[in-house]
This record gives C-alpha cells, structure tokens and sequence, in this order.
C-alpha cells in the first residue's frame, strides 16, 4: 500500500521517503566523508577547520532533511530543533570569548615536571622539560 | 490487512469513545495522529536536550583547541583515519537502514522491517567492535585521560600486563554466547516467533567480532606503513615548530623596538624570552646528534601528560559518551526487533520505530561532527 | 460580577461532587495502585508529599545554621569539628532545598496536578514517562541522603572546583544525585511543554490558557535546554574526579572559571524554574481573589517567555569576582538588568488587577500580596548584585544570601504555599480554617522578613556568607535573624498543622470554592479520576461575569442565561455522574 493511498480523515500522517532518495542521500554523505578525509592530506592552513566544519554541516543537513524527515515535518518540530543549535552557540560564544579573554594570566600554569617519564626513561623525560619552551 | 482493519477502527473511533481505541491508542488520546504528533515532539524536545548535553563537551573541546592547537594537531595524529572513517561510513550505512526500516514500518512492509532494523544493529556492533580496537590500542599505549597517562614516546609499546581488548570483548562474548543458546533453545523448542528474534540478534552479536577483525586489518595495515608515516608528520611538527620561533621571532623584534623606551618590564620580558630560546634552541642541538632524537624531543613537546593528557580526556569524553549512546540505541532496537517480528507496527502505529530513528540519526549526526574535528587535524 | 443574587430563570452550572468511584483519591485502592498509578493527579500528589519532606529536612538544617549563628564563635556545633559540620549543614540545606525542594516544588508537585486539569485534557501526554521522573526523583533523593550518611558534603551547592575535585566528602554521590534529579526534572519539562502543545481541547486557544500554564510551559523550555547541560557539566565534575581530565582541574592546566561558566549557564536558568511557575500561580491567585480579569493578560503571557528566553543571557552575573574578562563582565552586568523589565511589567500588572478589584483577603490572597511585597524587594536588591561597581563589595556577602533568600522564600516558596492553599480544596475536597490559614501567612510574613533584612544590612556591612564564626560586631543583627527563623518556624508550622487538620475535620469542599473561571473548577472537588467526562466547554479564563455566589450552598456557581432556542441540544448541567 502507497502512503497517500488511502487518505482518510486527515489521518495519514505517514510519509514514507522513497528508497531511490534515501540511496542517493546515502551516496551523497558518503562521497562528502571521502572529500573530507581527502582535504585533510592537503595543507591549507587556517581555512582547514571552516573547511571541515561546512562539509560536516552539509552531511547533517542531509540527514536531518532526508533521514530524519525534517524537510517533511510540521513546522514547529523544525523550529524546536533547530532553536537548540542557537543556544549551543549562545554557551559556546560566551564561554570562548570568555577563556580568550582571560587564558593569558594563567596560560599556562604548570609547566611539565618530570614526574611520570623519570620512572620509564630518565632521558626523554629531561628532553621533554628541556625543549618546552619552543613551543611557546 | 491489518492496516484496513486499523483504518476501520480508527474511522468508527472518531466518533465513540474510550472503549472503541484501537488497542495501540493510548487512552487519553483521541486519534492516533494525536498521539503520533505528541510522541514526535517529545522525541524532538529529547534531541535537544541530547544535543544540550553534548555541547558542554564540544564547548570544553573549542576552548582547548582555541588555546593550545599545537596539541591538537600533535595529538590527532595518533588517531587512525582509517578507523574513524571506515566507523564514519559504517554509521553513515546504519543510518540509511534506519530510515529504510521507518519507511518499511510505514508502509508496511514486516519483513523489510526486520531485516533493516538487523542491519541497523549489526552496524551498531561493527562500530563497537571497530571502537574497541582503537580504544585497546590508546589503552595499551599509555593515551589516557591526564590523570591516567603515561604514553612515553621513547618506549610507545610498553609491556602491558592487561590485555585490554579481552576485556572490552569479554561482554560481548558473554552476549553472543546467550544468544546463540537463544537460537539453539528456539530451535530445540520450534518456537517461530523466538526464532525470528534470535536470529537477526544472532548476527547482530556476531558482528562485533567482524568490526574487531575490521580493525585489525586496518590497524595492522597501518602499522606496517607506520615507518613511512611516521616521519612525514614528524617533519610537519618541526615545520610547525619553526613556524612558531618565526612568530616568537616577529614578536621579539616588536619587544626589542618597544624596549627603547626604557620599559624596564618589556626589557626583562625580552631578556627572559631571549634566554629561553637559547636554551630551547641549544637543548635541540645538544640532544640532537642523532636527527632521531630531535624529532622525538619536538614531539614530546605536545606529548605530555597536560597537553596530550587533556586532548586524550576530550577524546574519550565525546567518544565515550558517544558510544553510550550507541549502546542505549542498541538496547532500544533490539526491542524494536521483537515488536517488528510481532509485527506491531502499521502505518496508523509506526511511531515508536520513527523515535528510535530520529535518536540514531541524532547518534550519527555527533559522529558526523566528531570525526573531522578529532581524527582530521592537520 | 461574582457578589450578588443569582439571577433567576438561569441555569445554574456545578458539577456537584464526585462518588467515592470517581473520586481519583478513592477510585482504587492499595498502595500499589498510588505507587504504580499513571494518573498525573496521583503522581503530584506523591510528588507533593516528596517536596514536603525535603523541604521539612531543609528546613531543620537551615534551623540548625541559624542557631549556630545565635552566638559569635558558633552554639551549636563545639569541638575541632565544628567548622566542617558547619559546613556540611549548609552544604546540605543548599542542595536539597534546590535540587529537591525549590526546582521540583511548583512544577513538579502543582503543575502534575494542575496542567492537564487546567487544559481540559485526560492526561500528561506520556503519563509512564510522568510517573518514571517521579522515580528519578526518588533515586536522586536516595543518592542525597547517601552523600549525607557516606562522608557528608561541605563543597555548597554549587561544586565549585577545585575545592569539589579535592575534598574528600562524597562529590560523587551528590552529584550523581543532581545528575538524576536532572534527568526528573527535564522529563517533567518535556512532557509539560508536548502536553501544552498536543493535548489542548477544542477551543483552548493558546490565549484562553490560564497563566500558570504558560509560566510552566516558559519553565518547561528552560528545563529542556538548560538541564542537559547541568548533566554534562557534572558528569564531567565526576570524570575529573575520578582520572582528572583536566578540563577544570587547575592542577592539569584546566580552568575553574571554565567550570562556573558550565555551572552557571545551567543554573541561572535554573533560578527562572523556580521563579516563573511562582509568577503563574500569583497570576491566577490575584486575579481570582480579585474577582476581576487580569490585566495586560498578553504581556504577562509573553514576558513570562521573554524571562526564559533572557534567563540565558545573564549567567555570569554569578561570576563577576571570579576572574572573568573585563568586557565579559560588561556585558553580562548589561544583560542582567534586561530581566528586571519582564519582571516589573508582571509586578504592575498584578497591582493593576487588584486595583479597583473586590479583593477577598482569603489565605491563598494574604500569600499572593505578601509575595509581590517581598519578590519587590528581592528584585531590587539584586539590581545592585548586577551592578559591577557595587557587586564588587557585596559580592558573597549576607547581602546576597538576603537576596536570594527573598527570591526564592520571600518568592517561590510563599507563592508555594500561597497555591497549595488555593488550590488544597481542589486536590483533597476539603476545606481548611480561614482564619488559620491567615494566621499562618501572617506569621510567615513577619518571620520571613524579620530573618532576612537583618542579613541585607549584615552583608552591606561586610559579613562574609558561608562562616561559622563572625566578629562580636555582628552579633545582634544575627541574633534577630535567628528569632525570625524561630517564628518563620511556627509560621510554617501554623500552615502544616491548618493543613493537615483540614484532611481530617475539613468541611466539604464545593466544586468553586472561590470563584475561579479556570476548567479546574469545573470539575467536582476533587476531580473524576478520568478529569473530564468529555471536552470541557473552554470560556474565558478570567471572565469573572458568569460567577455568582451561592450564598445557600457557601459555594460559586457559574450561570448560564437559559438557552431556549434548541432544547434537545441544551448542554447538561455536566453532573459527573459517568453516564454515557
């Protein structure tokens, strides 16, 4: 039986998304996690974690239209959901500048000590607190 | 058939009472649109205390990458691609199934069901098993939460005394073991309907083990390239590191024109910072009369216990709690199995089958996200 | 208008009162049935008697502190010890009044009660799921008392880190605790806000709901966003614990403050869940015991989502002393007083209402004024906790424990009671004393303030919160607030014991014994166990014009104009007596 075979008092709610979609969804977020694995082996400095980041936000949308049937749902459902992302970013944003701001007084506290190394390999573990700073 | 017979009832329901529901229609519903809409909405109020949830540990992740992304890129390069891509595609697959099997439960189709909710958790057991690899494998080398780590990059492969991988395993075998005397005890019996549950979760149990054979394979494969790679991503940490005296440099320069101004305080910060460059740079070359233990040196400088260890604490915070979510989603599918072989669902009743979807895709959609920004860092 | 005759040749509209079948208390019998029932009127009731115990046990501990207090060098707890069980005490009567009493006590125990009745619905939408946060309750309950039995808590309520990752008092149970009372908490929410959503009859628009219900549905938002992430926050306290992640561990190079931040961005929110359901019930109160409809209805309606919407954007006022960025505080401070707008329009609304009202003085309105009184002054006074400059010296001072305390005493736990009077007559079909219940609102009124406004003048002179011992200085200020505490405590007691006698030598109680024009009141007192026969005709929630007093039967009747146009058609006066 079809979805909208036997419409009967408003009663059909169900709306089942055909299988050539739903493969060729599948396809499609397969195809982006190669590229996006591909782009990791090229240096492209900075830009790499925007990069990264809007190709995982093309695969989600996918799956939230098509495999969670967000693009068929009723309106408030979509709001609800997506009204989350925007306090995600009101905790993320505060927090972050926050730390930004505040991380140079205190960044970083406790610099390395020899303290598990020297039982394994003495050796590394004076490499270890020698050459630190370089990384500063 | 049953749908006719659902659609006839909920026709006469619309017009009597509490003693006409269907028998899948909660009582204090009048239509079961009412309570498909009801439970929707639940389901997608909980993926957002789900994704809440999560957020506090993305957050603690940005924050920590925002203020050391050496250590993020060092760190990221003990994670195995391959794994968490070969995962990545294997919960991208799970996913399809998942919303095939909603599609069947919707049209009715009880076999195509069945079949597609054992796909979905076979592919669950594959990521499991793929993640107890990876979990052993950092377990076994030291790459642990800050508090627990140890990893020491002059002896990675210290004797362990736990074979960890046994004890990840250990439940499952327990799993499938009482499940394969489900499947000899339904046959023994000739009980139909236990059958048709024990087998599918037969298989799902099995393929844990396929997904730890899965990354095995790979894990090996990889260790035998290791000594091509390991170089490669040494050098990009020396380029990094040089990178950063360049910077350090800039800065010095900027320090230096400021400090005419008799600052005393910008004078000694400069003086300070001068001497710490020589005794980093004279540390390199002392230790350095083996290439070999410069590279090592440059990358210890990430691999410590409150670099690497705070990186390692992130990963197994989201990863772990990622994959309980995965257990719970197993739990809620297995009971989706036994009621699709009851053949409980119609398209008027595919609610609970549409939730347990909507969870799993929400399960996917964090690996979505988790996998480029902990496995893809370069 | 509700005084006066009723006019004759109307139809006289009361659903009676209900058979010992219908009876929802009385319909099944045994405890399993209570303990297993799916009935949200059961369930707020067990949740009822919950929170009164975890307020009664709060309470003793908050007894125990003042009287400590009563001397400089501390009169209750002596020996080496002294300090750390002082500690314990407070840590204690923070948390569980929080966690188990204040977040719970409105929207838990009234709201299961009230919201499907107040809808017109049968039920919550997921009645199982209802009774399973009731359980979480239970188990949060039992991890607190555990945490309390193991090693005691001394780390407030708040965890902080580092002193929670290195104490050796049980953290982990407290906050496994906290961790499932959050899970209760979020599911009550849940089902709260898609039974708001899904469950509404014909005609109950989303501005013919009673106000309560859109305070708990703003409550319920911000349980469902704010919760989670209270849940990760500890959940991650515990990892550090246990193998020291290093994300708030200092010794790992983490960050405290990262920790306040994560604390707070749950728990401010949380300061509006135990605030808003208090705004929803004053609300009904005033306007009911007014016999007048309430004014600015939409206003209050929207600036109850409009607080819970803006609840998230000030949780580091919480922090200004605890080493944020400079223009992180800015913006908070700035933030901050956006909330006293929604928050002043309600109190002038509620004055507007009262205004030229014909206010019946009854125990539930004795509670509702003195909340406005005491929410005022605990509103104001935190605009000079918002402010920087001014913060900066109150900062962890008695100031703002008086604040916080006129909040949430002066706020939630009046407005508390306040309901539970108005609405006890509903919930049990009794009626209790008037002039012990008056009796009662007045005591507590001048307890309350008598215990607290000392401790505004105690912080502005510098005493710091949290310490067994002060300075001799001091010592009058706080022996006056430990006699207020005494006679808040017969106060509460007052109300207990008005309470408790009304269930057992209470009169009847009539369907209306107010004159309320919600759907609760149309149905009998207490209400069918199925609540409505069939979807209640929904009116106006505040149209008082149709509500006489029936001075026969001491009741409020609704009358309808005879309707003679369709006899057969005629709706039945709905006597619930469950026929089809």
């Amino acid at each position: 039986m079809s979805a909208h075979g036997d419409s009967k008092d408003g009663y059909d709610f169900a709306h089942p998304i055909p299988v050539p979609m739903l493969l060729s969804v599948f396809f499609a977020l397969v195809l982006l996690t190669i590229i996006t694995v591909a782009q990791a082996s090229f240096d492209i400095g900075s830009l790499d974690i925007v990069v990264v980041m809007v190709i995982a936000t093309i695969k989600a949308a996918l799956v939230m239209a098509f495999f969670m049937h967000m693009a068929y749902d009723k309106p408030f459902n979509v709001i609800v959901f997506l009204s989350s992302f925007a306090f995600v970013a009101l905790f993320l944003i505060f927090t972050m500048s926050d730390s930004k701001q505040t991380s140079p007084d205190f960044e970083p506290v406790i610099e390395e000590t020899a303290s598990m190394e020297v039982a394994a390999t003495p050796a590394a573990a004076d490499e270890a607190e020698t050459s630190e700073p370089t990384a500063e | 058939m049953s749908t006719i017979e659902a659609a006839a009832e909920n026709a006469h329901d619309a017009h009597g009472h509490d003693h006409d529901h269907p028998s899948f229609l909660a009582h204090h519903f009048d239509t079961p649109e009412q309570q498909f809409d009801s439970g929707k909405l639940g389901i997608w109020l909980f993926l957002v205390t789900e994704i809440l949830f999560f957020s506090g540990m993305f957050c603690a992740y940005a924050i920590f990458r925002m203020l050391r992304p050496d250590v993020f890129e060092g760190c990221s390069q003990f994670l195995n691609t391959k794994l968490g891509a070969i995962n990545t595609g294997v919960l991208l697959f799970s996913s399809l199934t998942m919303a095939w099997a909603v599609r069947c439960s919707q049209v009715k189709q009880d076999r195509g069901l069945v079949g597609m909710l054992a796909a979905t958790l076979s592919c669950a057991m594959i990521f499991l098993g793929v993640k107890a690899i990876e979990y052993s494998h950092k377990w076994e080398m030291g790459l642990l939460p800050a508090g627990l780590y140890f990893y020491d990059p002059a002896n990675p492969h210290p004797e362990s005394h736990t074979n960890y991988l046994f004890m990840i395993c250990l439940p499952f075998m327990i799993l499938l073991g009482g499940v394969v005397a489900w499947l000899v005890v339904s046959f023994a019996t000739k009980n139909k309907f236990h059958q048709q549950c024990a087998m599918p979760l037969t298989v799902a149990a099995a393929c844990f083990f396929v997904g730890i054979g899965l990354g095995m394979v790979l894990e090996s494969g990889d260790s035998e390239r290791a000594t091509d790679d390991h170089p490669t991503h040494v050098t990009e940490s020396i380029e990094q590191s040089e990178t950063m005296q360049l910077i350090s440099t800039g800065e010095n320069q900027v320090l230096e024109s400021l400090a005419t101004d008799s600052n005393t305080g910008i004078k000694s910060e400069l003086t300070a910072r001068q001497t710490q460059l020589e005794t980093a740079g004279s540390a390199i070359i002392q230790e350095g009369d083996e290439i070999a233990g410069a590279i090592i040196s440059v990358e210890e400088n990430v691999m410590t216990q409150r670099k690497a260890g705070v990186f390692f604490s992130i990963y197994y915070c989201m990863t772990g709690v990622h994959a309980i979510h995965i257990l719970v989603g197993i739990g809620f599918l297995v009971w989706l199995l036994v009621r699709a072989v009851r053949k409980d669902f119609n398209p008027q009743y595919f609610g609970p089958v549409d939730y347990v979807g909507l969870y799993w895709h929400l399960v996917d959609l964090i690996w979505i996200y988790l996998f480029p920004l902990l496995y893809l860092i370069r | 208008m509700s005084a006066g005759s009723i006019p004759s040749g109307d139809q006289i509209k009361d659903p009676g009162y209900p058979t010992a079948s219908e009876n929802y208390l009385t319909n099944s019998k045994g405890a399993l049935t209570w303990l297993l029932t799916l009935d949200h009127k059961r369930i707020g009731v067990m949740y009822l008697i919950g929170v009164m115990t975890a307020f009664f046990s709060a309470g003793l501990l908050a007894l125990l502190i003042r009287l400590h207090l009563f001397r400089p060098d501390g009169a209750v707890f002596t020996g080496p010890e002294a300090n750390n069980w002082y500690n314990q005490v407070f840590t204690l009567h923070g948390a569980i009044m929080v966690f188990l009493f204040i977040i719970p006590s409105i929207p838990a125990a009234l709201g299961n009660f009230l919201v499907p009745v107040m809808l017109g619905a049968k039920d919550v939408a997921f009645p199982r799921l209802n009774l399973s946060s009731f359980y979480l309750w239970v188990f949060g309950a039992i991890f607190f008392v555990g945490a309390l039995m193991a090693s005691g808590l001394d780390t407030g309520w708040t965890f902080y880190t580092p002193y929670s990752t290195t104490t050796d008092t049980s953290v982990i149970l407290a906050t496994s605790g906290a961790f499932i009372l959050g899970f209760s908490s979020i599911f009550t929410g849940l089902n709260f806000i898609v039974t708001i959503n899904t469950m509404r009859p014909p005609g109950m628009t989303w501005f013919r709901m009673p106000l309560f219900l859109w305070a708990t549905y703003a409550t319920s938002i911000i349980q469902v966003l704010a919760t989670p992430v209270l849940g990760i926050t500890l959940l991650l306290l515990i990892a550090e614990r246990v193998m020291h992640i290093g994300i708030f561990d200092p010794e790992f190079n983490g960050d405290p403050v990262t920790f306040q931040h994560f604390f707070w961005f749950y728990s401010h929110p949380a300061v509006y869940i135990m605030i808003l359901p208090a705004f929803g019930v004053i609300s009904d109160l005033i306007s009911v015991h007014s016999h007048k409809r309430i004014f600015g209805y939409r206003f209050i309606a929207y600036s109850s989502i409009a607080i819970a919407l803006l609840g998230f954007l000030v949780w580091g006022h919480h922090m200004f002393t605890a080493g944020m960025g400079p223009m992180t505080t800015i913006i908070f401070s700035a933030l901050t007083f956006t909330v006293s707008v929604p928050s002043a329009i309600k109190v002038f609304n509620w004055l507007a209402t009262m205004y030229k009202g014909s206010i019946s003085l009854t125990t539930p309105m004795c509670f509702a004024i003195s909340f406005i009184f005491l929410f005022t002054i605990g509103g104001l006074t935190g605009l000079h906790l918002g402010t920087l400059a001014t913060d900066m010296h109150l900062h962890d001072t008695y100031f703002v424990v008086a604040h916080f305390h006129y909040v949430m005493v002066g706020g939630t736990l009046v407005s508390f009671l306040g309901a539970l009077f108005h609405w006890w007559p509903k919930m049990f079909g009794k009626m209790y004393s008037e002039a012990g219940g008056r009796l009662a609102a007045v005591i507590i009124f001048l307890g309350f303030n008598l215990t607290f406004l000392p401790q505004f003048v105690l912080g502005s002179r510098g005493m710091p919160r949290r310490y067994a011992t002060y300075d001799p200085e001091f010592q009058t200020l706080h022996q006056v607030s430990t006699l207020g505490t005494l006679l808040l405590g017969v106060g509460l007691l007052v109300a207990l014991v008005v309470l408790l006698r009304s269930l057992f030598k209470g009169e009847r109680a009539p369907a209306n014994p107010w004159g309320g024009a919600t759907l609760e009141w149309q149905c009998t007192s207490p209400p069918p166990f199925y609540n409505f026969e069939r979807p209640p005709a929904v009116g106006d929630p505040y149209d008082f014009s149709d509500i006489f007093w029936d001075t026969e039967n001491e009741r409020y009747v609704t009358v309808e104009p005879d309707r003679k146009i369709a006899p057969a058609e005629q709706p039945e006066p709905a006597h619930a007596e469950g026929t089809h």
